[in-house]
């Protein structure tokens, strides 16, 4: 007997295949990413006009949700919506609603009689975004701007925009990702996204505390001694270090963890030369990443940054009219 | 409550239970609510009612060893006439009723309260459990005594852990003082932590927090290695690992006296159900892999694991309505368990009298009782329609909680009479 299961797969896509809430690359084909990036490469063009905007979200009304603070990320979903051309309202739950005891499902009844289009969504807990897109009213988008250790899908993208902006492709590349995989959202969307895109071997380099129970069946190699786990590398992507990982006997202290796991100059001279050192940031300089090799040539930190702006636009302009012609559809056969 | 049936006449229904296979076809009188005959002579003389059991199989009422109640306390979840009258169409005519309530049954008069309750408002036979330590707390002992003078079958912790080992001995060897037998969920609750489902694939994939294996089978082998030493009679609760069935069948045996149950949902969903991040099935012990799942089914098929429960948790849709890591545990199982089991009677991994035996034998054992169609036995019966198929919704359940395991979909197994010492309680002529 199976249970019902609405899986992300029918979740977030049309009935023709479009994307209509972006909750996480799990069920999405290579076609469908290499389209997003394809996208973002386009509004790329637009950060660098006079006039930043192009009109596909005019007269929607975005929601930045954020139940877990975040600068970055909201700042530059922010960025992206107002570049769309969309009216953005940031909320800040964590300092509101639910700390006066409003449950979830209230937050967004209110929400939604304010008539907003799309909900850009982080949450703490794993599977939030799920469960508003199966709880919304039908027409309005939701996007995953990280929900606890699940999926981070629009950071992975935008990695993967700058792999291939510096890489021209994916064939062939051999990716590690090092530090805390266990806790990490990230990590788990770019496993995904590298997988799907057809890199030669996603590879983890992790102590034993921090990696999830059969991590291989994410679809990567495992590796414990981060010397051995450097050998041939094109990309090497450092994760961040949550200082409380400490307390719960995951580590045993800062000054262990970068000898062993923090990338310095001596280590990433083992990878392939032309090996590409990125960082979902913010970094902690000394704890997972020398600051030379964080500033260093081989460096592409800050292209991270900017390409974010253009994915979350692509993301959020493709969900919305996934959303618009999954409506057109339904009014048409009722009609 | 329907009024006092003298005499019942039930015709026509195949008889099933521990020594009946469901395939002879017999009738029962019933009289002063107890079995008075079988066969021919069932058929002679006047009777008050005659039930036409065409169609159906007639079991012993199913006994449920761990159904949520919810009352006193949690009224927005259930209460003991709503949840009664739901096992009552589950089939069941006896329910264990969890000691997890507010306040906790950790005395005698909690205890009367629910039993007084439960007189006036339950169609069927509610049997408390009283909490093995003070409020559930794992640290002092309870009135272990007093409260099963006052009506406690057996003790239990509710799912939680004892404060340690040292005083979990003491409760086994107090509990052993009294002959009173010992309910433990086995549950290492420092490795369990935060966790709400199975640490494996879909924990991994969905980053969820995981529950290990180890955190049951460490203290399933804590607890019988105790329970051997103190002389305690033990029944483990709500089993989900495969391993843990081997350590059980190991130490019976070597002649522990030592129990088991698994909660029906266990023997038909793996860590899948969760793949869709559906919060129904967020259950604790959560539910694990599908070799976990052909682990326990072999051991209710070899009798390790005498006893089939409910695990009845009713509430409120607002405790489901969250992401998953916030909701709380549980399903609303007690009318879906028999429907369950045909399903796996259907697949072929359990047989009819496997289950049913599951459902009434094994758990009356449990309690020290017998549960046969036998002449003197109490008539305590399940007539049930084994082709009739319903569907659990909204409106359909008579529990207060909604969120039963298949929704929507046609289920096989309809209850028609759940008999309780005679009365109906539940079937055209009950309530």
């Amino acid at each position: 007997m199976t249970a019902h299961d609405p899986s992300s797969h029918s979740l977030q896509l049309t009935s023709s295949g479009q994307l209509k809430h972006f909750l996480t690359l799990d069920g999405l084909e290579r076609a469908l990413l290499t389209d997003i990036l394809d996208t973002a490469d386009s509004f790329i063009e637009v950060g660098e006009r006079t006039i930043k905007k192009v009109p596909l979200l005019r007269g929607k009304t975005v929601v930045n949700l954020f139940f877990e603070s975040s600068t970055r990320t909201r700042s530059t979903f922010e960025l992206a919506a107002k570049r769309l051309s969309a009216d953005v309202l940031n909320l800040d739950i964590s300092t509101s609603a639910t700390s006066k005891g409003e449950s979830l499902s209230d937050t967004l009844l209110n929400l939604e009689a304010m008539a907003s289009d799309m909900f850009v969504v982080r949450h703490s807990q794993s599977g939030a975004p799920h469960f508003i897109a199966e709880s919304v009213t039908p027409g309005v988008a939701i996007i995953n701007a990280g929900d606890g250790r699940h999926a981070h899908p629009t950071q992975a993208m935008l990695d993967m925009l700058t792999i291939r902006q510096h890489k021209g492709g994916f064939e062939g590349l051999k990716v590690a990702i090092v530090g805390d995989i266990l806790h990490s959202r990230v990590a788990r969307s770019q496993i995904r996204a590298l997988n799907a895109l057809g890199a030669e071997e996603v590879r983890v380099i992790a102590p034993g505390t921090l990696l999830p129970r059969d991590v291989e069946s994410l679809g990567c190699t495992v590796e414990y001694d981060m010397i051995r786990g450097m050998r041939d590398l094109d990309v090497v992507i450092m994760l961040r270090l949550q200082k409380e990982r400490m307390e719960g006997a995951l580590l045993p202290s800062e000054r262990e963890f970068y000898r062993l796991y923090g990338l310095s100059q001596d280590k990433l001279a083992l990878a392939r030369p032309d090996c590409l050192v990125m960082h979902p940031g913010p970094i902690n300089r000394g704890v997972e990443i020398e600051s030379a090799v964080a500033d260093g040539p081989q460096s592409v930190i800050l292209n991270q940054v900017t390409n974010g702006i253009a994915v979350r636009m692509a993301v959020m302009s493709m969900a919305m009219s996934g959303q618009v012609s999954e409506r057109t559809q339904a009014v048409g056969e009722q009609g | 409550m329907s009024e006092q049936q003298t005499t019942v006449r039930i015709i026509h229904g195949r008889l099933l239970d521990a020594e009946h296979d469901g395939s002879v076809t017999a009738s029962l009188l019933l009289q002063g609510g107890h079995i008075a005959a079988i066969g021919a002579e069932a058929e002679l003389g006047d009777v008050d009612r005659v039930i036409d059991a065409s169609g159906c199989l007639v079991s012993p009422g199913f006994i449920d060893l761990n159904c949520n109640l919810r009352e006193p306390g949690n009224g927005q979840k259930g209460n003991i006439a709503s949840e009664t009258l739901a096992a009552a169409r589950g089939g069941f005519s006896t329910v264990c009723a969890s000691p997890a309530t507010s306040p906790v049954n950790d005395s005698s008069a909690v205890t009367n309260l629910i039993s007084d309750v439960a007189e006036t408002q339950s169609p069927i036979r509610v049997l408390p459990l009283g909490a093995a330590t003070r409020g559930l707390e794992g640290e002092l002992l309870s009135d272990m005594a007093g409260l099963s003078r006052a009506g406690c079958v057996a003790l239990s912790n509710a799912g939680a852990q004892m404060r340690n080992s040292r005083i979990l001995r003491r409760c086994m060897a107090y509990a052993r003082t009294f002959d009173l037998t010992l309910m433990l969920a086995p549950v290492n609750q420092a490795l369990a932590a935060d966790g709400y489902a199975h640490d494996g694939l879909v924990t991994s994939r969905l980053g969820l927090l995981g529950i290990p294996e180890v955190a049951e089978t460490t203290a399933v082998m804590e607890l019988l290695l105790l329970a051997e030493e103190t002389g305690v009679r033990l029944h483990l609760n709500q089993l989900s690992c495969g391993r843990s069935v081997a350590m059980v069948a190991d130490a019976q045996k070597r002649g522990v006296a030592v129990t088991a149950d698994v909660a029906m949902h266990q023997l038909l969903f793996t860590e899948d159900a969760l793949a869709g991040f559906d919060s129904r099935f967020h259950v604790r012990p959560p539910l694990r892999t599908e070799a976990d799942r052909q682990g326990l089914l072999a051991g209710v098929r070899d009798g390790v694991i005498g006893a089939i429960v409910s695990q009845h948790q009713p509430h409120d849709s607002a405790a489901k309505q969250a992401p998953l890591g916030a909701t709380e545990p549980g399903l609303s199982t007690v009318e879906s368990v028999l429907s369950m089991g045909l399903e796996l009677v259907n697949d072929g991994e359990l047989s009819l009298q496997q289950l049913v035996s599951s459902l009434t034998y094994g758990p009356a054992g449990v309690l020290g009782e017998t549960s046969a169609l036998r002449v003197g036995q109490r008539a305590d019966l399940c007539i049930f329609d084994p082709d009739a198929s319903w569907q659990a919704d909204d409106s359909s359940l008579v529990s207060i909680g909604k969120h039963a395991p298949v929704r929507h979909c046609p289920l096989k197994g309809v209850v028609r009479h759940t008999l309780c010492a005679g009365n109906e309680a539940w079937g055209p002529g009950g309530d």
